[in-house]
């Protein structure tokens, strides 16, 4: 498989927000404010990446039957990792994440790669893998993250766009229904732009 | 007892865990095609969770707490949670093979429902006593089987519903999420 191939699978073809809708919690949890959504991408970025690398190393010497209690342990202690990373240095995230960090354990999207790909491809191309997923995985919260930042609170990453003067920024778009919607619209939009794409 | 009946009343209804608060979004959106798998992948969801809550809290207090392993929580919950999901598999298998018909394919998807880690971690973050531990498991379990079967009874009439291509499938379920997290809003003066 050639690398840009699993580059544009990562980011496009199959992105693990828009296309697969897996590790949906850490996404619609955190994406209420643009740099939030930042932070938790890079956070799952830096696991999934890791995990890939130390998986795919591993595999040789990885029993069949119990791969999965073996990947999760390898995924769990680069989450600690993060987690003590973020309280040392960047508390106020930190804080802001909350229980999400922990929780990037069971965000299917790194067990799923370690499954499908880490686990039978070589090094490099794992951390690819690895990398372009999280590439895709952190732009697609962004973009939901900016999106309900100016319509829920009129700024994005904390800079005022328009104020209370001219329009009541929607606070429901940075309430938990806003993120439901604002998701369930742009993978509606994604579709429709892959298929458009496709076509031509 | 009051605290207990307002940690109920505000797990299940209040602060859903799916509404809410986004924990076990991957299972609600896979299994709540249908109300017969909803109602299976609820009834093994609430068991785990209610296990795995005792489990965690008792190893916090009496392991992590006591030799300062602190910073192992997350390893050693999932770990956990994994091989008590394992365990309950078979022995489900072996003492009542009707139910684990019922259930069993639902079980080994709920090491990664992030509903039971998620209330491990907080029930320890709350710092609640062992029947709050208790209490807040099960109304977290119950509170994600009703989410799941008022879903799949939505999702079912949708089926034969006539929705624009492009919002087809997770989309539409989604957005029909969002319209019941502004409804359960509608609790937040309960507690």
């Amino acid at each position: 498989m050639k690398f840009s191939e699993i580059i544009k699978n990562g980011i496009i073809n199959e992105n693990p927000i828009f296309v697969q809708l897996v590790g949906m919690c850490s996404v619609l949890a955190v994406s209420s404010s643009a740099t939030n959504s930042l932070a938790m991408g890079f956070s799952v970025m830096a696991v999934l990446t890791c995990s890939n690398i130390v998986i795919s190393l591993l595999r040789k010497f990885i029993p069949d039957e119990i791969r999965i209690p073996v990947f999760i342990v390898v995924i769990a202690t680069f989450v600690t990792i993060v987690d003590m990373f973020l309280k040392a240095y960047a508390p106020d995230i930190y804080g802001a994440l909350g229980i999400f960090i922990p929780l990037i354990v069971v965000n299917c999207v790194i067990l799923a790669r370690a499954e499908a790909f880490a686990y039978s491809n070589g090094v490099i191309l794992s951390a690819i893998d690895g990398l372009s997923m999280g590439v895709g995985f952190t732009l697609a919260i962004t973009i939901l993250g900016i999106l309900r930042e100016f319509f829920g609170a009129g700024s994005i990453f904390g800079i005022a766009i328009y104020g209370e003067s001219m329009i009541k920024p929607a606070g429901i778009f940075v309430a938990a229904p806003g993120a439901f919607i604002l998701l369930g619209i742009l993978v509606g939009i994604f579709r429709t732009l892959q298929k458009k794409v496709a076509a031509n | 007892m009051s605290s207990i009946f307002t940690i109920l009343i505000s797990t299940i209804l209040v602060n859903n865990y799916v509404f809410a608060k986004f924990l076990g979004i991957c299972p609600f959106l896979g299994v709540s095609g249908k109300m017969e798998t909803a109602t299976g992948m609820g009834v093994a969801v609430t068991f785990v969770t209610t296990l795995a809550g005792i489990v965690t809290y008792i190893l916090q207090k009496y392991v992590l707490d006591s030799l300062g392993l602190g910073y192992l929580q997350t390893i050693v919950f999932i770990l956990v949670i994994a091989s008590l999901v394992q365990f309950v598999e078979m022995a489900i298998k072996k003492m009542s093979p009707t139910l684990y018909n019922a259930l069993g394919v639902y079980l080994p998807l709920i090491t990664t429902n992030c509903i039971v880690l998620g209330v491990s971690i907080l029930n320890i973050q709350e710092g609640y006593t062992l029947i709050e531990t208790i209490t807040s498991s099960v109304g977290a379990a119950l509170g994600f089987f009703l989410a799941l079967v008022l879903m799949a009874g939505l999702r079912e009439k949708l089926e034969l519903a006539d929705i624009p291509e492009a919002l087809e499938g997770f989309p539409i379920t989604l957005i029909a999420t969002g319209l019941m997290s502004i409804a359960f809003s509608g609790f937040a003066g309960l507690v």
